[in-house]
């Protein structure tokens, strides 16, 4: 569904990116790892179109990323991003109908107004429907993006969803309500990238991690082969324990004690 | 979480079911607001050194489209030569102001912006005021083919090039990053300002007078000819602003977050600031500088009907006609026969309001 073929990215002399590669399947949950500043958030911009690669083609549906218009993408393609904020006094349903604009007219349908009441109800949201969204917490603001951004493709047979680290600001409840969410959508047929931090989280939730440091990857693959101690070693220069999951088939990491002490 | 809603479920099976989310917030506000606009005509039309009451307004309006009715001549000639005129420009630009200020405000993202802000204001009175006082070749063979007139088309010429300047110079500097754009104005609204303030120094007496009261505002010299001369404009800019309303919505979320959602971001820029020219532009050719309409309406409107454009637009252009039409009858009433700049009534009245503004907003984050 989403094909990344040695794709680089640099600014003046910089690399931020090189040679990255890889291809994410319809009911795919794909997750982005790596230390900060190593080109996660540029990796998902150029698959977003937000940049535009200095080499290397990304392919969408079987078709370059740039042979589509922006109104072609927005019905199919939705992208949360890492940073919301909204200048204007919008209502929470207004906010979340805004997901619907690319599928609407002047005025939203019935069916539109359906989808928004569904996606609040998704996230768990619905009771704030009727409140001023910048008058909510920043973990209530991401849940609300996230009905807006679920409402932009609710009912599209093969959807893309981009998260940008989508956790950041929310509790543990609603961390893993928001990847269960992600991963439900892969399971009627989506495709999802998300960007995470948490590696236990990746562990848990992907069908495929990406690890990334400074601009290259490291490591690709299921759980199990991306997660171990050399490769984390590697790349976030951390000594960690892996324990297995009690109930499920992934690995589970633990930070070592005591390794910067005598570091510095 | 709600664990009912399901998203395997056919969406077609629950076409019927009615959604109760709730998106107006004030459903009264537009009618109320087209309702006060009529009887602020009416009110409007009637007052001045002579009164004329709603049902005579009524019987010369009816005998002007040929039916034979008896009315008075002498208010007969106020009202249509005077009085009606004067009205509908107060209300073309009242509604034209406001409305570019909103969409400005919408694509800028920002609630402290105005129309000024790209230039207009101040292109136009760079160029009215080099046409006062530099009486140069140029201006005055344009005096002799255009008379009274050659003052508004300097001036909405000036508008276009100075909006046009910060458009190109800010596409050049950052590739089309609206941020950009606003400080490109800032600089090129102070580049115009000192040019204007080189001007006022070298004005005689005479000319300083008629600058004064140029940038001042006044809705003074209005005739049907003036109503005629903006009408075009003004209406292409009411009719074309509010279908951007959608995109407007959009750019709230970030200019990304817009693009994912299908707005072209170039378009959408260019129209709003090629149609906020032509209704800013025609109304400060006209009728000189006219502040805090284009900045406060579009805020009270929203106070009252929400962020959604597709109401604050609309509501934006009654809201500023029904402003600037009151105010130019208390230009006209309060110190009559004399009358007031009516630059200086929108200020005194718009000060206040917008610090106002400001300090509820304050209370309301911090609270």
């Amino acid at each position: 569904m989403l094909e990344v073929r040695d794709i680089s990215y640099q600014i003046r002399n910089r690399k931020l990116l090189d040679g990255v590669t890889f291809r994410a399947n319809p009911g795919e949950l794909l997750a982005i790892v790596g230390s900060n500043g190593a080109g996660k958030s540029t990796l998902l911009k150029l698959c977003t179109r937000e940049l535009k690669a200095s080499g290397g083609e990304i392919r969408l549906l079987d078709k370059g990323i740039d042979t589509y218009s922006e109104k072609e993408l927005s019905v199919f393609r939705a992208v949360l991003p890492q940073q919301n904020s909204v200048v204007f006094p919008f209502l929470v349903s207004e906010l979340v109908l805004m997901g619907r604009y690319p599928h609407s007219d002047f005025h939203p349908s019935e069916h539109d107004y359906f989808v928004a009441e569904m996606a609040l109800k998704k996230v768990g949201m619905w009771e704030f429907a009727s409140r001023v969204f910048t008058t909510l917490s920043g973990g209530e603001q991401q849940r609300v993006q996230l009905a807006r951004v679920l409402a932009q493709i609710w009912d599209v047979p093969r959807g893309i969803l981009f998260l940008d680290e989508p956790t950041t600001g929310l509790d543990l409840l609603h961390q893993h309500q928001m990847l269960e969410l992600a991963r439900e959508f892969t399971q009627k047929g989506f495709c999802a990238i998300v960007i995470l931090h948490d590696l236990n989280l990746a562990a848990q939730y992907a069908d495929q991690i990406v690890m990334l440091r400074s601009g290259k990857v490291e490591a690709i693959g299921a759980p199990q082969d991306v997660i171990t101690v050399d490769i984390i070693k590697r790349v976030f220069n951390l000594n960690v324990w892996l324990v297995e999951h009690p109930e499920m088939d992934c690995p589970m990491v633990i930070p070592q004690q005591n390794q910067f002490s005598d570091r510095y | 979480m709600d664990t009912t809603a399901t998203i395997r479920s056919s969406p077609t099976t629950h076409q019927a079911s009615k959604s109760v989310i709730k998106t107006v917030i004030n459903p009264w506000l537009m009618p109320a607001l087209v309702v006060t606009l009529l009887v602020t005509l009416i009110v409007s039309v009637g007052v001045g050194a002579l009164y004329v009451t709603p049902y005579e307004i009524g019987l010369i309006i009816v005998k002007s489209f040929g039916y034979s009715v008896e009315v008075d001549s002498t208010k007969e000639a106020i009202l249509l030569a005077i009085r009606l005129p004067r009205v509908c420009l107060a209300v073309l630009i009242g509604a034209g102001l406001a409305i570019s200020g909103a969409a400005i405000q919408g694509l800028f993202r920002n609630p402290l912006a105005d129309p000024g802000l790209i230039g207009i204001s101040s292109g136009a009175s760079l160029a009215a005021v080099m046409m006062i006082v530099l009486e140069v070749k140029l201006f005055q063979t344009m005096t002799g083919v255009l008379g009274m007139y050659a003052l508004s088309v300097v001036a909405f010429a000036g508008a276009c090039a100075t909006a046009f300047l910060v458009y190109r110079i800010a596409r050049v500097a950052g590739k089309d990053v609206i941020t950009t754009m606003l400080l490109t104005g800032i600089a090129i609204n102070a580049l115009s300002g000192a040019l204007t303030g080189i001007m006022t120094y070298l004005a005689t007496d005479e000319q300083l007078r008629n600058i004064t009261f140029w940038s001042l505002g006044s809705l003074g010299g209005a005739s049907w000819t003036s109503v005629l001369a903006i009408l075009p404009f003004t209406a292409v800019a009411l009719v074309c602003i509010p279908r951007l309303a959608k995109s407007l919505n959009l750019l709230a979320l970030g200019e990304s977050q817009a693009s994912m959602l299908g707005v072209n971001l170039k378009s959408i820029k260019r129209q709003v600031i090629i149609f906020s020219t032509m209704a800013v532009g025609t109304s400060v050719a006209v009728a000189g500088i006219i502040g805090f309409v284009g900045l406060v309406i579009p805020h009270l409107i929203r106070m009252g009907v929400g962020s959604d454009h597709r109401r604050v637009l609309t509501g934006s252009a009654l809201g500023g006609a029904i402003v600037l039409t009151l105010a130019d009858s208390l230009a006209r009433t309060l110190v009559a026969p004399a009358e007031l700049p009516i630059g200086i009534l929108t200020a005194l009245i718009g000060t206040p309001v917008f610090l106002w503004i400001l300090f509820r907003e304050r209370r309301r984050t911090i609270a």
